[in-house]
């Protein structure tokens, strides 16, 4: 099956992330496509590669650039939801004339365009968060 | 625009409050973003939901942009089938009267001006959710 993934919450704060990291890895492990992963609202801080959780936690964020590199998975900010929340790539950074930028690997931000696509194309859109 | 060609039934569902948290307006862009893809979309309101359609909505007091005349403009997306759980609305206080009148045009009789707000009971939501395809919820 085709699954499209939706996370909506941040990571630490709320569980989504987390389960939807599980769910990609269990179903692409049963062998499954995964079409894409969309992240949406305070989603898109799972892509911050500032990020520096204590040693002794799980890192959100390489966890999912990890995966991406291992299975060529598409992982997507949003655009719109990023530029508010901070998220910025190299293109970004010069456009808005930011003195870093900070999309982890295996990242990349485009539009909502993304994720109806994603609904469109994949059997299932499956949604984490609340 | 899917390469299938095939339409998709998007439904949205609305369950919080307009302002107090983002969830509401992020719904809208992703409502207006898709509308481009030509899906057979439909938006349902429950919850605390029911208050983004409250008409005369002021936001000046929280100092937050007031983005009640998107749902007006909806219509015009081509967006028509908006849903409202009524026993949500009844639970609040509220009648069709409190929310705002939404409208669209439609050009297969004469751009006559029709209601875009339909009344469901909870029955009739579980079968409006057993039809869709795909399914936001915000």
């Amino acid at each position: 099956m085709k699954f499209g993934i939706m996370v909506n919450e941040g990571p630490y704060t709320h569980q989504a992330s987390d389960s939807a990291y599980f769910f990609t890895k269990a179903a692409l492990d049963k062998g499954h496509e995964i079409f894409r992963v969309f992240f949406y609202h305070d989603g898109v801080q799972n892509g911050t590669d500032f990020t520096t959780p204590p040693q002794d936690d799980r890192n959100v964020v390489k966890r999912w650039s990890e995966l991406a590199q291992e299975h060529d998975l598409d992982l997507v900010l949003c655009v719109a939801a990023a530029q508010r929340r901070g998220l910025v790539d190299e293109d970004e950074q010069k456009r808005h004339g930011k003195d870093g930028h900070n999309v982890a690997p295996g990242f990349r931000i485009s539009g909502l365009g993304q994720l109806i696509e994603a609904g469109i194309q994949a059997d299932r859109l499956v949604v984490f968060g609340d | 625009m899917s390469e299938a060609g095939a339409t998709k039934k998007f439904l949205y569902i609305n369950r919080k409050a307009p302002y107090g948290t983002i969830y509401a307006w992020e719904s809208l862009e992703v409502v207006l973003i898709g509308a481009a893809f030509e899906q057979d979309v439909s938006l349902l309101f429950m919850d605390d939901g029911v208050y983004q359609l409250i008409k005369g909505m002021d936001t000046k007091g929280i100092g937050m942009k007031n983005f009640s005349a998107t749902y007006s403009a909806l219509g015009d997306y081509d967006v028509n089938k908006i849903y409202v759980d009524k026993d949500a609305l009844a639970e609040r206080g509220l009648t069709l009267e409190d929310l705002q009148h939404l409208v669209w045009e439609d050009e297969n009789e004469d751009w006559a001006e029709k209601d875009s707000i339909r009344l469901v009971s909870r029955d009739e939501i579980a079968g409006l959710l057993e039809e869709q395809d795909v399914i936001f919820n915000f």
